[in-house]
């Protein structure tokens, strides 16, 4: 059966690296895995999205409308613009942190209200969390994405897999124990 | 052993494999990784070339030479190249010479879609498509060994979702197939009338039907013969959707060879089959050939030619049923267009042109700087590609003076697009007496496109110290008088201020270069950490003049102007641009 993981975030949040140790790991298991990135102006603050998908035999890397079994944002303006790629039964993974894009910034647009009870009210399964704290706690702000990670691999049921050399190849030396710690607060949250 | 690469990154491991000695490109999405990661080879001499055009023919020379040579670009970039393609493509190889075009269907970042299969047969080059990045690394040893065997560049078509998905891979060996003698031969390589006739009957009567029989028999273009009911022909990307939607139930004609065309696989594909779907991205290449062969099929009749495939689309094409989004949300959700970031040094010098907006105009040019266009600041009017900045601002200024507008225009590039073709369009300028102004935004590395180094940066593309183009210099010797440049620092307000003004009264060519290097680059960021501005909220009346410099890291929420110092660098344009003095600088001052 392949399933199909969809990430999303902005730019800067390390969504790409995320998806890339999920790969890897997902390859190692045994599985053929497609991972798709669409970059280029994301640095400069864009949304980014990544698209995983893996089983027994994979063709095409694209997740598109109502397809995700999971969707995973790492903030929740983020969420309700990619939740249509989500499948009716999918669960949603949200980081519940607020990252203002220009247009709100310079006051020409809004940032809804009330994003987690929309979400709530209209999907069935959610997780939420806010790895902005928890990485804050362990002192590294840019860990929150590595929390996400523990959040995603518990809910895909991907435990048994050897994530921490996956994080250490992925990482500089320097941030591998808080990142480890990162992860281990994503598994248990 | 199997890894997981992108596209690009298999691209490279074929190329070390097929025994490649030299690659060039110029950076351009989604095409950049694939220099980046050969460059890692020491085996392979790899550059940085100045722009697509430098870059095809320094590989020209080194395959006439006699090395394995590849070239890399943007679809784009195919255009600039377009010069040298159309040539080499008569006087053919002596080394392999392989041409990657990475195309961009749905225009991630990019400023068209345009197919470039459509050039192999008006240059009359074969083209070859990978659909995975298994294909990607097998498909250019193989790419390789057809440019060598049939005298002739290949152009190697690859799209975003080629280049930039990531599969497993197994991974070989390099083979190392040496320098071929070089043998003078001048009816081969010196395109005067005289050869060029031979060569292009040469071409039509022995070189083409060759590489058809080649692509009817070859190993790259194939047939799955599954259910007959339906059959497919297609291509790249869309291969691996049509697989998704179709599974076994359908056949397929696979196309990895798609100049020629393989005209008795397609018509014996075909007869085999009772309903034909041409599934392609963008232009209906394949189906109007198959088209003009008499044969009926389903294309474009039903599938989109503006932007990417997925197997949703082909879905719902087929089958006519709507896609219905599983979830309405009651909410507006707020656009996230990219941004300059925050501590961006382009910023300055367009918070400095606000002032006069509705007496400039400004032409813009392909670079993070086309990002400030955007409001709040709303510094652009038009761009179109690589070098426009300036050269279009010529011709209109040109008409505003005929429109008698007393508007100003200014022109901007950035470091890598003045070397790429802006500094062509700067003597243009000089020698045609225009009077507008030329912004050189020089932030010391091409940025845009994930920080390559450029001749301005005083590396090569392993990082190594390389000879510095000095733009100063450069701009002076092009014939722009010293009283008419101004060198600046664009954190500086005063300095943009001045430079600006200064410009707006000038009545010759005009050149502003703005040096600080990009926020985003390692070195800076670190030299640059624990720097910051805070608002001082006794002082601070919530005017919003800082949210107008569109900084990301400034935000007004419940009537509260504040800064956020893990984006901000301590640029401090805001704290300059503040009327009431309310924003302070932390932190030791950066030289």
């Amino acid at each position: 059966m392949e399933k199909s993981l969809l990430l999303v975030g902005v730019g800067g949040q390390g969504t790409i690296l995320v998806s890339k140790i999920l790969s890897e790991g997902l390859l190692e298991e045994g599985y053929d895995v497609k991972m798709s990135e669409i970059h280029g102006m994301s640095q400069r603050g864009g949304s980014v999205t990544t698209q995983i998908r893996f089983g027994e035999k994979v063709y095409s890397p694209t997740i598109n409308t109502g397809e995700a079994d999971v969707l995973v944002s790492f903030e929740k303006l983020e969420a309700t613009r990619y939740l249509s790629n989500l499948s009716k039964d999918g669960t949603l993974i949200v980081n519940d942190v607020e990252i203002w894009p220009l247009p709100v910034l310079s006051g020409l647009e809004e940032y809804p209200e009330g994003i987690m009870e929309e979400l709530n009210s209209k999907v069935k399964n959610v997780i939420s969390i806010n790895a902005g704290t928890i990485a804050e706690e362990l002192g590294e702000p840019r860990s929150q994405n590595i929390v996400m990670l523990g959040l995603t691999v518990k809910a895909l049921g991907l435990e048994n897999i050897d994530w921490v050399s996956k994080i250490k190849k992925f990482l500089p030396e320097k941030v591998h124990e808080v990142n480890i710690k990162a992860f281990e607060r994503g598994l248990i949250s | 052993m199997k890894k997981l690469l992108t596209g690009n990154e298999a691209i490279a491991r074929g190329a070390f494999e097929a025994g490649v000695l030299v690659a060039a490109a110029y950076p351009g999405t989604p095409s950049t990784e694939i220099l980046e990661n050969i460059s890692k080879y020491d085996e392979i001499y790899s550059e940085w070339s100045v722009n697509e055009k430098v870059a095809l023919e320094v590989a020209a020379g080194s395959s006439i030479a006699g090395a394995r040579s590849l070239v890399a670009m943007k679809h784009v970039g195919l255009n600039v190249a377009a010069d040298p393609l159309y040539t080499i493509a008569y006087e053919g190889v002596n080394g392999g010479l392989v041409i990657i075009t990475a195309d961009e269907p749905g225009m991630h970042s990019s400023q068209n879609e345009q197919d470039n299969r459509l050039v192999a047969p008006h240059a009359k080059v074969a083209m070859v498509e990978p659909s995975d990045s298994q294909e990607s690394k097998d498909f250019i040893k193989e790419a390789f060994k057809i440019s060598e065997m049939y005298d002739t560049p290949v152009l190697f078509r690859v799209t975003t979702r080629v280049c930039h998905s990531k599969g497993p891979v197994e991974i070989g060996t390099r083979e190392e197939v040496g320098i071929k003698e070089y043998v003078k031969d001048i009816k081969k390589y010196i395109m005067v009338p005289a050869h060029s006739r031979v060569k292009h009957v040469e071409m039509e009567t022995e070189r083409i039907p060759r590489l058809r029989d080649y692509s009817n028999n070859g190993p790259l273009n194939r047939i799955e013969w599954n259910d007959k009911k339906i059959g497919v022909i297609t291509n790249g990307a869309s291969y691996l959707h049509s697989k998704e939607v179709f599974g076994d139930t359908a056949s397929y004609l696979k196309i990895g060879f798609s100049w020629p065309l393989p005209d008795k696989l397609i018509k014996e594909f075909a007869e085999g089959v009772d309903k034909l779907y041409v599934i392609e991205e963008n232009e209906p290449y394949m189906e109007q050939f198959i088209k003009a062969m008499g044969i009926e099929c389903i294309g474009k009749e039903i599938f989109p030619v503006c932007g990417e495939l997925n197997p949703q689309i082909i879905r719902s094409a087929i089958s006519g049923e709507k896609i219905e989004n599983p979830f309405e949300l009651e909410l507006e959700i707020a656009s996230r267009p990219p941004a300059l970031c925050a501590g961006c040094p382009h910023r300055g010098i367009f918070y400095a042109l606000t002032r006069y907006k509705n007496k400039i105009v400004v032409t813009s040019d392909i670079g993070c700087y086309s990002l400030g266009a955007m409001a709040p600041l709303g510094m652009g009017d038009t761009v179109i590609c690589m070098g426009a900045g300036i050269t279009a601002g010529i011709g209109f200024d040109k008409v505003n003076q005929m429109a008698d507008r007393n508007k100003k225009v200014f022109g901007f590039v950035g470091d890598s697009t003045f070397f790429h073709s802006g500094m062509t369009g700067l003597v243009n300028a000089v020698y045609n007496r225009s009077n507008m102004v030329i912004v050189i935004l020089d932030n010391r590395i091409t940025a845009m496109t994930g920080h390559q180094d450029n001749p301005g940066t005083g590396k090569d593309i392993k990082g190594i110290e390389a000879p510095e183009v000095d733009i100063v210099g450069l701009v002076k010797a092009i014939g722009v008088k010293e009283s008419n440049i101004r060198v600046i620092d664009p954190y500086i307000m005063d300095e943009n201020i001045s430079a600006v003004k200064d410009a707006m009264d000038a009545t010759e060519p005009f050149v502003i270069i703005t040096k600080q290097p990009c926020a985003l680059i390692k070195e800076v960021q670190k030299e640059r950490e624990g720097l910051y501005c805070q608002i001082d909220q006794d002082k601070c009346t919530q005017c919003k003049t800082c949210l107008r410099i569109g900084c990301p890291a400034i935000s007004m929420k419940d009537n509260v102007v504040s800064i956020d110092i893990n984006e901000c660098n301590g640029c401090q344009v805001c704290m300059q641009v503040c009327p009431f003095d309310a924003i302070d600088f932390f932190g030791k001052e950066v030289k």
